[in-house]
């Protein structure tokens, strides 16, 4: 007989799974499950702790976790090193919070990721007992780490966009988008390409995407977390990629460029302006393959008429609501955010500090030049959209944006469109 | 015709005949060179690339010369470089580990289940075979959640068995297949005379049909190291950094600053991951072909 | 055959790896039948329970979670709360492609949510399975009928077939995306500045490439296995009787290899459906080549009700496609081994 009754049983295990749903409740469901019970607990517990991070890629964590160890040798902290891929690491975060697993103490949170763990209630709020001093911070990284006016992460490391140019084509650097496009004919004349950015399908998009939109004036989400972008200065952002790179001032292959990319064709001489995060600084001039070595430019990203709004990347130091030790939790937080392991963070790993301070520190900025533009390109920045939706919201900017910029579809209903996305992200309740 | 010319006629065409035979013969060789040789080509020659590159200086990695440029061994250096917390050496030992186990395992309850289908009558065989093709129908990426979730519960995580018994269940389904398919092909009327000449079923079963099935078994048993191997989404959630496998280890090279990544690095890795896997094959290519030999009484 | 194998199984066949059978025979066909059953349950139990513990639970809790709202914001905490049940709404919404919608209820998913995606990720997955399929097949083949021919080197190729088989697909995405950057070593090679990853068709082929390198060893191995199984003898009578060689292919090989192919044809098949890791890295999913995997974990970071309800629906579709498999092209292993086991005797 030919009949594939082999396939009956997977039918069975589906009625099977029905007449089981009542005992099974809903496993895994997220929810607010955490709630404000925990967020009680453990305040003023210490011991021992994890701290949870992605790939420590210049060996910065692990000397000061030594160090804090040899400090306090009841309360040692254990580092946990997850993948170097901002989604493992969030998927990771995700899997441990949805287990209330308290082995997660610390955690350090991608900007992106704050408001929705907030949301979730994962994270406990920093304030009473657990409150931290800000004020020393930049304004916009601490916004980063805000939820509903609470604050949940203390902002750790913070990074902004800028504008590296080739100083032997361009004498002085463009202040105004106008201004740089008018200077794409030099480009033109020397064969290369003028402007790229990370134009590729993925985050990097929804960076310089909302770069545009609030360099302009606009802005993805209002102070509601509500869409925005039914404006003209969103869509005169938008359109002015949409506009260069139907003119070829950003080069066609500038579709496909991550920062990677960008920044290699940057270096090869094949760009005149680039925007890219400040880790090409160290690259661009000490790579044996880059042309640009000597010739390198610095300047915060191009505005309506002045400095553009960069969006804001780092990240932020949170504590699990789950957490045992809170009280241990906080004091690393404490240390993990001091003046000193700032100062640490930037000479070692080159992670821009969130400190205004140290923007100005002589030794500083003597070994990282870049320091007082990004300074600029950070207290300028936006935060990218503070929503607990982001992962919808960045879905919809970059769904959109991309055929937009490709010229496949129009600015107005790319905007359009976003704006109904992020409607009905929200609106899921 | 006369008889004459008839016989040499007979005898050119035979000439030519045999010419012909050793000509098409010697094209048929050709064709399997030329055959062998694109073969080669197109497995290797991105694989070749990622020998290239990872042979070169981190700061050329984007040069496309076909021939190596900038050659060091920093990259190689650095995949096991423990200071800056990859274990890579560790890892590779684990994945090793984990592959055999998962094979053995997976290899040995397969075959008792492929026997079982193959060769007794029972009822709800389809059911059982359904139920077995239906473990390889459920997106992989939904599986994480609840898997996590259940070995948090039972304290497996980060364990080896909470690597090994997802990657058996991966497997299987696969191993009862082929062993399942190829069982039913086998002449198992040797087993019979085996029998017959006074060996109880286990040894016929051990002395006959275990070397038929060995091209098979030898075949599915590289299949499933191999799908081990390469496991990295459950592995990825549900392990420690003393039991990670090198798909994550891999995962987990970052380069010297933020967003750059470290292709030559990768690279090296992917290089040292392949070596030891195709001397694996090449091991038991040997007994594959004993195998072989063995089914010639066939 | 099956009256060769006693009533009475001596030994647990857990811990003896080879069944042994004694005692007389001629016990009636139902004994039989039983004892039989009685063994295959043995033999079968470690199996089905592997299988349980780390498929059926997760299947069974995700199917649950589908009836379930995602949790929704509340607007006066800023906090999420759980949604309660759903019906089948998530179901709905995936199949006619139905979003929240501001004011309540549903509306059109409009282009930049994943909802709006499912239709298009399912033709894309199907496209991506019938050619990944198919040219690995062919390409499968004719490597393993190279492979099969006994000539100088044979080992080296053998070797090198399995090379891109044995690199991770973590770093097989990582080295394609690599080879098929804008300044990478296609264009390079090739002469062309075509871009890659920036438009659907030459993005779908970079995919379809990269797959097809990745997996036709797999095949190339289960048919090898296949004709391995072939004894020598019965191509050389073939030769005897004058067969050409399509006719011995077609004759012969086809047939003989055919349980091996179908079976590899198959799992390939299920697996090209649940394509994930090569476009996910490759591509990120942009031009069109989202997969249903790829849908899924996208969508379990927004909600995992509804994510569950996806894995479901593409359980469903791939169960659907196995079912047409075995049903019109005979995948069916067992079958013809109960046929021919009852044949014979």
């Amino acid at each position: 007989m030919k009949t594939p009754n082999f396939l009956l049983p997977a039918a069975a295990a589906g009625i099977l799974a029905l007449t089981l749903s009542a005992c099974a409740g809903g496993g895994g469901t997220t929810g607010g499950g955490g709630g404000s019970g925990d967020a009680e607990q453990g305040l003023d517990g210490r011991g021992p702790i994890t701290y949870v991070q992605g790939k420590d890629n210049s060996n910065v964590v692990r000397p000061l976790i030594e160090k804090w160890n040899a400090d306090h040798p009841n309360e040692k902290v254990t580092f946990k090193e997850q993948t170097d891929q901002a989604d493992q690491q969030h998927d990771d975060l995700v899997q441990h919070f949805q287990a209330k697993d308290a082995g997660y103490d610390v955690v350090d949170v991608d900007v992106v990721w704050t408001a929705e763990f907030a949301a979730k209630g994962w994270l406990q709020p920093l304030k009473d007992k657990m409150a931290i001093d800000t004020s020393a911070m930049l304004k916009p990284t601490v916004e980063s780490g805000t939820y509903k006016g609470t604050l949940y992460a203390a902002p750790q490391t913070s990074d902004g966009g800028m504008l590296y140019y080739r100083k032997d084509l361009v004498p002085t650097a463009p202040k105004t988008w106008d201004e740089m496009m008018s200077m794409c004919s030099i480009a033109k004349e020397n064969n290369i390409g003028c402007y790229a950015g990370q134009f590729s399908k993925y985050e990097g998009l929804t960076v310089n995407a909302s770069e545009a939109i609030n360099s302009f004036g606009g802005s993805v989400l209002d102070k509601d977390g509500k869409p925005s972008l039914n404006t003209d200065e969103a869509k005169t952002g938008l359109e002015n990629l949409a506009k260069a790179y139907a003119d070829g001032n950003i080069p066609k292959e500038a579709i496909t460029y991550k920062e990677e990319e960008s920044r290699q064709a940057f270096q090869d001489g094949k760009l005149l302006f680039l925007r890219n995060w400040p880790y090409v600084y160290n690259l661009a001039t000490t790579e044996g393959s880059s042309k640009v070595k000597d010739v390198l430019g610095l300047a915060a990203l191009p505005g309506v008429d002045g400095p553009g709004a960069s969006s804001l990347g780092g990240h932020n130091l949170a504590v699990s609501v789950y957490s045992k030790n809170k009280a241990t939790a906080l004091d690393f937080l404490k240390f993990m955010t001091s003046e000193e392991t700032e100062k640490f963070y930037a000479t070692q790993g080159s992670l821009a500090p969130v400190l205004t301070s140290l923007y100005e520190d002589e030794e500083l900025v003597a070994k990282l030049p870049y320091l007082p533009v990004l300074k600029t390109s950070i207290e300028n920045a936006v935060p990218r959209p503070v929503t607990p939706f982001y992962p919808a919201v960045t879905k919809a900017i970059q769904d959109n944006a991309y055929p937009a910029i490709k010229g496949e579809k129009s600015v107005e209903d790319a905007l359009a469109d976003m704006q109904k996305s992020i409607e009905s992200a929200g609106a899921g309740s | 015709m006369s008889n004459g010319t008839a016989t040499t006629a007979l005898r050119a065409e035979q000439d030519r005949g045999r010419k012909t035979a050793q000509n098409r013969e010697k094209w048929a060789q050709g064709r399997t060179y030329i055959s062998a040789a694109v073969i080669l080509i197109w497995c290797l020659a991105p694989a070749y690339w990622m020998v290239v590159t990872a042979f070169r200086d981190v700061g050329f990695t984007y040069d496309t010369s076909i021939l190596p440029t900038h050659v060091t061994l920093d990259n190689f250096n650095t995949a096991f470089d423990t200071s800056f917390g990859n274990r890579f050496g560790q890892a590779l030992l684990n994945s090793v580990f984990i592959g055999v186990v998962v094979t053995a395992v997976s290899l040995l309850i397969g075959v008792f289940a492929a026997y079982a289908l193959a060769r007794l009558n029972f009822r709800f065989k389809y059911l059982v075979l359904g139920f077995i093709l239906g473990a390889s129908m459920f997106p992989g990426v939904a599986l994480i959640t609840p898997l996590f979730q259940l070995f948090t519960n039972i304290g497996w995580m980060g364990t080896y068995q909470a690597l090994i018994i997802p990657n058996i269940s991966f497997v299987l389904p696969l191993t009862v297949y082929t062993m399942t398919s190829f069982f039913r092909e086998m002449p198992w009327e040797l087993e019979e005379s085996a029998r017959v000449d006074g060996c109880t079923q286990g040894q016929a079963f051990r002395k006959v049909i275990m070397p038929l099935a060995a091209p098979a078994i030898f075949t599915t048993a590289i299949l499933a190291f191999i799908s081990s191997w390469n496991e990295f989404l459950i592995a990825s959630q549900l392990s420690s950094d003393a039991t990670q496998p090198v798909t994550v280890a891999i995962a987990n090279f970052a380069g010297a600053q933020p967003n750059q990544i470290p292709y030559t690095a990768i690279m090296a890795a992917g290089t040292i991951v392949t070596i030891p896997l195709v001397i694996l094959v090449l091991v038991f290519q040997r007994k594959i072909v004993a195998g072989l030999t063995a089914g010639a009484v066939k | 055959m099956a009256t060769e194998l006693g009533p009475t199984p001596v030994k647990s066949p857990a811990s003896g790896g080879t069944p042994i059978h004694h005692g007389p025979k001629g016990v009636g066909e139902d004994n039989k039948i039983l004892s039989q059953g009685k063994w295959a349950s043995w033999l079968l139990a470690p199996t089905i329970i592997a299988l349980g513990i780390v498929i059926v639970y997760p299947i069974i809790s995700a199917i649950v979670m589908s009836f379930q709202k995602d949790a929704g914001l509340d607007p006066a905490t800023g906090l999420f709360t759980a949604g309660g049940p759903a019906g089948v709404q998530n179901y709905v919404n995936w199949i006619a492609q139905q979003c929240s919608a501001p004011g309540g209820g549903t509306v059109a998913c409009p282009p930049g949510t994943l909802g709006g995606q499912f239709w298009t990720a399912t033709t894309t997955t199907f496209f991506f399975t019938v050619v990944t399929v198919a040219l690995e097949t062919v390409l499968g083949f004719w490597m393993a009928m190279i492979m099969a021919r006994t000539f100088k080197g044979r080992s080296l190729v053998r070797a090198a077939v399995l090379v891109p088989w044995a690199i991770p697909t973590a770093v097989t995405a990582k080295l394609w995306f690599f080879i098929f950057a804008f300044e990478g070593i296609a264009n390079k090679l090739f002469n062309t500045t075509i871009l890659w990853t920036g438009s659907e068709w030459p993005a779908k082929w970079a995919v379809i490439i990269a797959d097809v390198w990745k997996t036709t060893p797999f095949m190339a191995l289960l048919i090898l296995a296949g004709l391995q199984m072939i004894p020598a003898e019965v191509y050389e009578a073939a030769k005897v009787d004058g067969a050409t060689a399509w006719q011995r292919f077609r004759m012969i090989t086809l047939p003989l290899v055919k349980p091996a192919l179908m079976v590899a044809i198959l799992f390939r098949t299920l697996d090209a459906l649940r394509m994930f890791d090569l476009p996910y890295i490759l591509t990120g999913g942009a031009n069109n080549t989202t997969t249903l995997s790829i849908l899924v974990i996208n969508q379990i970071r927004q909600g995992f009700n509804s994510a569950a309800a996806l894995s479901t629906i593409t359980f469903i579709i791939i169960f659907i496609v196995a079912f047409i498999f075995v049903r019109f092209l005979g995948a069916n292993v067992v079958e013809q081994s109960g046929a021919t086991g009852k044949g014979k005797k």
